[in-house]
């Protein structure tokens, strides 16, 4: 079942990657396919692990959050970098992930990587360490507001 | 006539902010706070590019495929500065911290 879905996504990816319709094109599209979803299936790459799409409206309003955090994040970036003088305060802080699945602690770290300002720099069980460009970045993500938002949205539930 | 207005709008503040990305690359002191300048190059800066070039094509195929390139900056990018960070931090550099508490 898995693996029709994923030949009929690839197909369609295929045609509008191509956009190609004339009946050669087509067949050979869909040989194609076929050779992919073979080669996947005997990768074991057809798992329920890789990207989670029955969950994207879910996620799809995470996504809307994320990008606006995104864009004030960059705005306080370059703010930083025009201010003459001293305008950051770098730190290292630790804070623990308590999502439930590992799926959900992946998001919470690559959303905190993704926003200007502050890095994640390792993962350890649930622990994370990230580096902050300033002060009021840190504190930030320290009051949780990030991780409270994922646990709203319920993208991180398995 | 208002989507051209917005396409160059975006395409130009895009340029702007890669400018103003690498200008705080070579204004941080070291590299973890470098990598947060670079940041802003990624996501914003790449975002509001394909954004303006999406204006530009209109409703096409091609704007397809520059949403796909979204999609994978806004994937591969997070992972990118990640392993950055972490490589230099087994690498057993030590960020410069600042001595506030």
């Amino acid at each position: 079942m898995r693996t029709l879905f994923v030949a009929v996504l690839i197909f369609a990816f295929w045609i509008l990657l191509s956009g190609h319709t004339g009946l050669l094109l087509l067949s050979l599209g869909i040989f194609s396919t076929l050779l992919t979803v073979f080669l996947g299936h005997r990768m074991r790459l057809i798992d329920r692990e890789s990207y989670p799409i029955e969950k994207l409206p879910k996620l799809f309003r995470y996504y809307f959050f994320l990008g606006k955090e995104i864009i004030m994040a960059n705005m306080d970036v370059i703010k930083r970098i025009l201010k003459p003088g001293k305008s950051i305060s770098p730190k290292v802080i630790d804070l623990t992930a308590n999502q439930p699945s590992n799926l959900g602690k992946v998001i919470y770290a690559n959303s905190i990587t993704l926003t200007p300002g502050t890095v994640t720099m390792d993962v350890k069980a649930d622990q994370l360490k990230v580096h902050a460009l300033s002060k009021e970045a840190a504190d930030d993500l320290a009051s949780g507001r990030m991780a409270k938002v994922i646990h709203n949205s319920k993208a991180d539930s398995s | 006539m208002i989507i051209e207005y917005l396409s160059w709008f975006c395409l130009v503040s895009g340029g702007l902010l890669g400018i103003i990305g690498g200008i705080g690359m070579h204004r941080f002191p070291d590299f973890y706070s470098r990598l947060h300048a670079a940041g802003t190059t990624d996501t914003l800066c790449a975002a509001l590019f394909l954004i303006g070039l999406g204006l530009q094509s209109g409703f096409t195929l091609a704007s397809f495929k520059l949403f796909l390139i979204f999609a994978f900056i806004f994937f591969t990018s997070p992972t990118a500065s990640h392993s950055l960070a972490n490589a230099a931090m087994l690498g057993g550099l030590q960020p410069k911290v600042e001595n506030d508490a």
